[in-house]
C-alpha cells in the first residue's frame, strides 16, 4: 500500500504534463476567468444626468467623450429612464452631477458626482468607474491647482442589479468545481487506464493486491493534490479578485474534500469502463466536463433552462456543490442551509464507489 | 511419484466466434523449462492468462502447484511470477524504484531475494537510478524478469519474452532461464520462434488453439515419419514450383537458401532424389539427407492437423 | 541467387554516412551499395543504429554528413521523390485494421496516385494470387496475422516502387505462411524490385542475397550469408551475429 502510494506520487512528479495540468491549469483558469471576462474599455455607452448644466460640468463631459473611452447615449432624465436603459443593456454607466456643481466648486466646497454602473458585469463596472473618476478628478484638479492633493470630487459608485453580489463572484465557485472535477476524475481515470494500456495492470492483478488496495493506492495521492489545488484557487480568488469568504472556512474545506472524493470515485468508475487512456480522456471530457460547465448552473442559470435539462441537471454532482460553496463563501451560511445538498453528494459518492468496486474486475475479461 | 507442477485438461476459451483454445491437455513437471511454441493467434497468451488467473476458462480444469486457477486464485497469485507480453514496467520510474515497487506489493524485502536475481540484476545495478524507459530492449527485459522474480515465485510464466529483442539479448535471456532452473523454479515460456525450442526441456507445439504435439525436442523430432533432404537449387523459385508438381514429393519448403524436401516412402536415398531432380531438369549444387528440425516437424504437423 | 541481370544498377548508394545526435554517433561512416532486384538484409542489435539508417534511406531524416542516394535521388534535397519510389511495410503498423482489404488498397493506391482501374487490377491480382477472393470485404483486424502480413506487403509494392523497405516483416507468423511470404519476396525481387529487410531473427537473414551486420553504429560485416558463415567458421547466421555483436556492448545502448 505504502509502496503503491509512493509509486503514484513518483508518476505524478515525473510527468511534467501532469504537473502542468495539476498546478498550472488552476492558476491559468482562474486568471483567465477573472481577467478575460473583462473586455477592454472602448467606446462604452454612458449617459449623463446634468441638472446644473454649467461650464464645469460641460467641460467635464467634453473631457469624458474626448477620452475615447466613452460615448454618449440618449440623455436620460428620470431614474426610471436610467433603469430602463440599463435593463436593455443600452448603457454601461450613468454619470450624475449634483445640481449647482460648478458653483460649489468655485466656492471651494466639495460637490459630488455619482457614477452608477451595471454590476452584473463587475469587472467592466470597476474599470469604468476608475477611468471616469480619473478623468473627472484630473479636470477639477487642473481648475484649482493650489490644492492638487485634495480630491474635490468624490465619485460615488452604486452597483445596480445584484446588490447582494449573488452572481458577481459566481465564477469562483464554478471554477473550483470544474477544476476539482477535471483534476480528480480525469487524472485518476487516465492513470488507471494507462496501467491497463501498458500492461502493468496485468501484473498488479496477478499480485496479491486486492482491488480496494489498488483503488485506494491510486486515489489517495489525488485526494491530497486536489485538495492543495482547491486551497490554491481559494487563496488566489481571495487575494487577486477579492472574492469574499463570508462563512466557515473549515466547513468549506470539509465539503470540498467530500466533493473531491465524489469526483475521484467517478474517475475510478470511468476507468473501469475504459480500456485505454484515450477512452478515459474522452469519457471524462464529454461525460464530465461539458455537463459540468453547461448544466451545473455555472454559466447558464438553471432556472432558465428547459424543463428536461433542469431535470438532467439534478443528476450533476457539480450543481449541488456549487450551491454549497456559494452559500458558504458568498452568503456565509452554515450547514443547516445546505444539509440536503451535502446528503445528495454523500449519496452519489456511495453509489459510484459501490459501482466501481463491483465493476473492478479481479480478472482481465 | 507425482511430479506434476502445472496441469491442464480440456481447456477451452472463446471470444465471441473466435475459438482461442480448443480443448488443451498438458502436464508440466516441477523444475522444468516448458515451452509453448506457436505463431501469433495459436492461443498462447489466452492459455497463460488462464494459468495466471487473469482469465476464466469456458470449460476445463487447470492447476498450478496444486492450486485451482479458478477457485484458489488468491493463494495462487502469491506464488506466481508473471511477465506479460509487453514488458510491464513503469517507464517513468527508475530501475530501482520498479524493483522496490514490485517487492512492495508482494510484501517482501528486496535484500532478501536479491540473491535470486543476482546474475540478472547485477548487470543493471550500475544503472539503478536510470529510468526504465531509457533502457535498451534487452535491459528492459532483464529488469522485467527481475521484477517478476523478486518475490521468489514457485512458478514463473513468461509470455513471449524474446519477441522484438535482438539475438544477443535473446541468447543472454535464455542463459538466465537456465540459471533459474537450477533454483528449482518451474518455468513456462511461450515463443513464436522455433529455434528456441531446443533450449526447453519439453515443448508443446501449438496452432489454432490446440496442442499438436508434446514432448522433449528429441521426442518430437523422432516423431517425424518422412524422409527429409536438403538441396541448394540454382533458382529457388523455379525449383520450388517444379518440385511441388512432381509425384513422390511430399513437401518442398524454403529454408534460407536451401529447399527442404520431404518425400514419400519409395524415395529414400539422395540418389533417388537426384534422379527425380534430373528428370525435372532442376539444377542444384548440393543435395543431402538430413535430420529434421523442430520447424520441419511443425510444418508437417500443421499440414496433418489441417487435413481432416 | 541468380537474378535476371540483377546487380548491374545500384538503387541504394551510401558513402560515408554519419548521423549524430548531439555527441552520440548513431551511424559511424556507413558505406554500402544495394543493387536492383537484390534482397538485402540489414541486421543489428537493439540500439546499433539500424532504425536511424533506415529512416535516412526512407527520406525521413537527414544525415549529418556523407552521400546517400536512394533510387537515384539525393536524401538531402529530393526526399519527396524518394518517398514516391519506395514502399514501406512494418510488422507493427501498415494497414488500417478497421478498414477492409479492398478499402486499404483503395486508400494506399490513392496516396500513390494510382487511378481506379489500376487499383482494381492490383487488388484482383493480389486476391487471386493469394487465393483471398472471399476476404475482400473482411476487416483487416479479422484476418489471421499471416494473411495480414501478405496483404500488407502487396499494398507496400502496389505502386511498383524501386525499393521495398520491410521492417521485421514476418514476426510471429506460422512457418508455412512465413515461407509463402518469402516466396512473395523472391517473386518481387525477380521482377526487379529491391527488397531491404531489417530483422532480429537470424534465420530470416538466411533468405537474403546479402546481409550487413551493424554493431555500435558501424557495419561490421557485409557479404552473402554463405560467405559470412564460411569466414567465421560457423553453421548459422545467428552464430555469426553473436560473434560480432557480443564482444563490445557499448554501455551507451543501455
Amino acid at each position: 500500500m505504502k509502496r503503491f502510494v509512493i509509486k503514484e506520487f513518483l508518476h505524478i512528479f515525473r510527468d511534467i504534463r501532469t504537473m502542468v495540468i495539476l498546478f498550472g491549469m488552476p492558476v491559468v483558469q482562474v486568471l483567465l476567468f477573472g481577467f478575460a471576462i473583462t473586455t477592454d474599455i472602448k467606446d462604452a455607452w454612458i449617459s449623463v444626468v446634468d441638472p446644473s448644466h454649467d461650464q464645469v460640468t460641460l467641460a467635464i463631459q467634453d473631457k469624458l467623450f474626448a477620452s475615447g473611452y466613452f460615448r454618449e447615449a440618449e440623455k436620460s432624465n428620470s431614474p426610471e429612464d436610467i433603469e430602463e436603459q440599463f435593463r436593455y443593456g443600452k448603457i454601461k454607466m450613468v454619470v450624475v452631477f449634483e445640481s449647482g456643481f460648478g458653483k460649489k466648486l468655485q466656492r471651494g466646497e466639495q460637490p459630488s458626482v455619482q457614477l452608477i454602473t451595471d454590476a452584473s458585469d463587475p469587472n467592466t463596472a470597476r474599470l469604468l468607474v476608475n477611468y471616469a473618476g480619473g478623468i473627472i478628478n484630473d479636470y477639477t484638479t487642473s481648475l484649482n491647482p493650489n490644492t492638487p492633493a485634495l480630491p474635490l470630487v468624490l465619485p460615488e459608485s452604486r452597483m445596480l442589479y445584484n446588490p447582494s453580489l449573488k452572481s458577481v463572484f459566481m465564477f469562483v465557485p464554478g471554477i473550483i468545481t470544474i477544476l476539482l472535477m477535471l483534476v480528480s476524475a480525469m487524472m485518476t481515470s487516465i492513470s488507471i487506464a494507462r496501467e491497463k494500456e501498458t500492461g502493468t495492470m496485468e501484473v498488479l492483478l496477478v499480485s496479491p493486491l486486492k482491488p480496494y488496495q489498488i483503488i485506494i493506492g491510486k486515489v489517495l495521492p489525488y485526494v491530497l493534490l486536489s485538495f492543495i489545488n482547491a486551497v490554491i484557487i481559494l487563496i488566489m480568488s481571495y487575494f487577486v479578485f477579492n472574492v469574499p469568504m463570508q462563512g466557515n472556512l473549515i466547513l468549506l474545506l470539509v465539503e470540498t474534500i467530500l466533493f473531491i472524493i465524489l469526483a475521484l470515485s467517478l474517475g475510478i468508475f470511468i476507468s473501469t469502463v475504459s480500456n485505454n487512456q484515450q477512452t478515459a480522456m474522452m469519457l471524462s471530457m464529454f461525460a464530465l466536463m461539458l455537463p459540468t460547465i453547461l448544466l451545473s448552473g455555472f454559466i447558464f442559470p438553471i432556472e432558465n433552462m428547459p424543463e428536461v435539462l433542469q431535470w438532467l441537471s439534478v443528476l450533476m454532482p457539480p450543481r449541488w456543490f456549487i450551491v454549497i460553496i456559494k452559500s458558504i463563501m458568498l452568503k456565509g451560511t452554515g450547514l443547516f442551509y445546505f444539509w440536503q445538498e451535502t446528503l445528495i453528494l454523500i449519496g452519489m459518492t456511495g453509489i459510484f464507489i459501490g459501482a466501481s468496486i463491483m465493476k473492478f474486475k479481479v480478472r482481465l475479461a | 511419484m507425482n511430479n506434476t507442477e502445472v496441469y491442464g485438461q480440456q481447456l477451452t476459451k472463446s471470444y465471441g466466434e473466435h475459438q482461442a483454445l480448443n480443448g488443451l491437455y498438458f502436464e508440466i513437471n516441477r523444475g522444468e523449462i516448458f515451452g509453448f511454441i506457436g505463431p501469433d493467434g495459436a492461443g498462447k497468451t489466452s492459455l497463460f492468462r488462464i494459468l495466471t488467473t487473469l482469465l476464466l476458462p469456458d470449460s476445463g480444469v487447470a492447476n498450478v502447484a496444486g492450486l485451482d486457477v479458478v477457485k484458489q486464485y488468491r493463494q495462487l497469485r502469491l506464488i506466481l511470477g508473471y511477465m506479460p507480453q509487453k514488458f510491464s514496467l513503469y517507464t517513468d520510474l527508475t530501475v530501482r524504484e520498479n524493483l522496490d515497487f514490485f517487492a512492495g506489493i508482494f510484501k517482501v524485502k528486496v535484500k532478501e531475494n536479491l540473491y535470486l536475481v543476482d546474475q540478472i540484476y547485477g548487470q543493471l545495478q550500475p544503472f539503478e537510478s536510470r529510468r526504465a524507459g531509457d533502457l535498451s530492449g534487452g535491459m528492459k527485459q532483464k529488469l522485467a524478469l527481475s521484477c517478476a522474480l523478486i518475490h521468489k515465485p514457485r512458478v514463473l510464466i513468461l509470455d513471449e519474452p524474446t519477441t522484438g529483442v535482438d539475438a544477443v539479448s535473446r541468447q543472454e535471456f535464455w542463459e538466465m532461464l537456465l540459471l533459474l532452473k537450477k533454483e528449482g523454479i518451474t518455468i513456462l515460456v511461450s515463443t513464436p520462434y522455433m529455434d528456441e525450442a531446443r533450449l526447453c526441456d519439453r515443448i508443446a507445439l501449438m496452432q489454432h488453439g490446440i496442442i499438436m504435439a508434446t514432448g522433449s525436442p528429441v521426442e518430437i523430432i523422432s516423431g517425424f515419419s518422412k524422409n527429409l533432404f536438403r538441396l541448394k537449387p540454382d533458382n529457388t523459385l523455379t525449383a520450388l514450383h517444379q518440385l511441388r508438381q512432381m509425384s513422390g514429393i511430399h513437401r518442398a519448403e524454403m529454408f534460407g537458401a536451401y529447399i527442404h524436401l520431404s518425400t514419400s516412402s519409395e524415395i529414400k536415398t539422395p540418389a533417388a532424389v537426384a534422379q527425380k531432380l534430373q528428370s525435372g531438369n532442376i539444377h542444384y549444387t548440393m543435395l543431402e539427407a538430413i535430420e529434421p528440425g523442430i520447424e520441419d516437424c511443425f510444418i508437417e504437423l500443421m499440414q496433418q492437423t489441417s487435413e481432416p | 541467387m541468380n537474378k535476371p541481370d540483377g546487380n548491374k544498377w545500384k538503387v541504394i548508394v551510401v558513402e560515408n554516412l554519419v548521423k549524430k545526435f548531439g555527441s552520440f554517433v548513431a551511424n559511424d561512416h556507413l558505406n554500402f551499395e544495394v543493387g536492383g532486384g537484390e534482397i538485402f538484409g540489414f541486421l543489428g542489435a537493439n540500439g546499433a543504429g539500424k532504425t536511424t539508417a533506415m529512416r535516412i534511406l526512407c527520406g525521413l531524416s537527414k544525415p549529418t554528413s556523407g552521400n546517400v542516394k536512394v533510387a537515384g535521388f539525393d536524401v538531402y534535397t529530393q526526399t519527396e521523390k524518394i518517398k514516391a519510389h519506395i514502399g514501406y511495410m512494418s510488422q507493427r503498423f501498415s494497414l488500417y485494421e478497421d478498414l477492409t482489404v479492398s478499402e486499404n488498397f483503395q486508400f494506399y493506391g490513392g496516396i500513390y496516385g494510382l487511378n481506379r482501374m489500376q487499383i482494381k487490377e492490383k487488388l484482383e491480382n493480389m486476391l487471386s494470387r493469394l487465393q483471398l477472393e472471399a476476404m475482400r470485404k473482411r476487416l483487416i483486424r479479422t484476418l489471421p496475422p499471416g494473411i495480414r502480413q501478405k496483404v500488407a506487403f502487396s499494398v507496400a509494392i502496389m505502386h511498383e516502387p524501386e525499393i521495398a523497405f520491410l521492417d521485421e516483416p514476418t514476426g510471429g507468423v506460422d512457418p508455412i505462411t512465413r515461407r509463402q511470404f518469402w516466396e512473395m519476396i523472391y517473386e518481387t525481387a525477380a521482377r526487379g524490385i529491391t527488397v531491404f529487410v531489417t530483422t532480429h531473427y537470424m534465420d530470416e537473414a538466411e533468405y537474403c542475397d546479402r546481409i550487413s551486420i551493424m554493431v555500435d553504429g558501424r557495419i561490421e560485416a557485409l557479404d552473402t550469408p554463405a560467405e559470412l558463415k564460411k569466414q567465421h567458421d560457423v553453421s548459422s547466421i545467428n552464430d555469426v551475429f553473436l560473434k560480432l555483436a557480443r564482444k563490445p556492448a557499448r554501455n551507451i545502448q543501455l
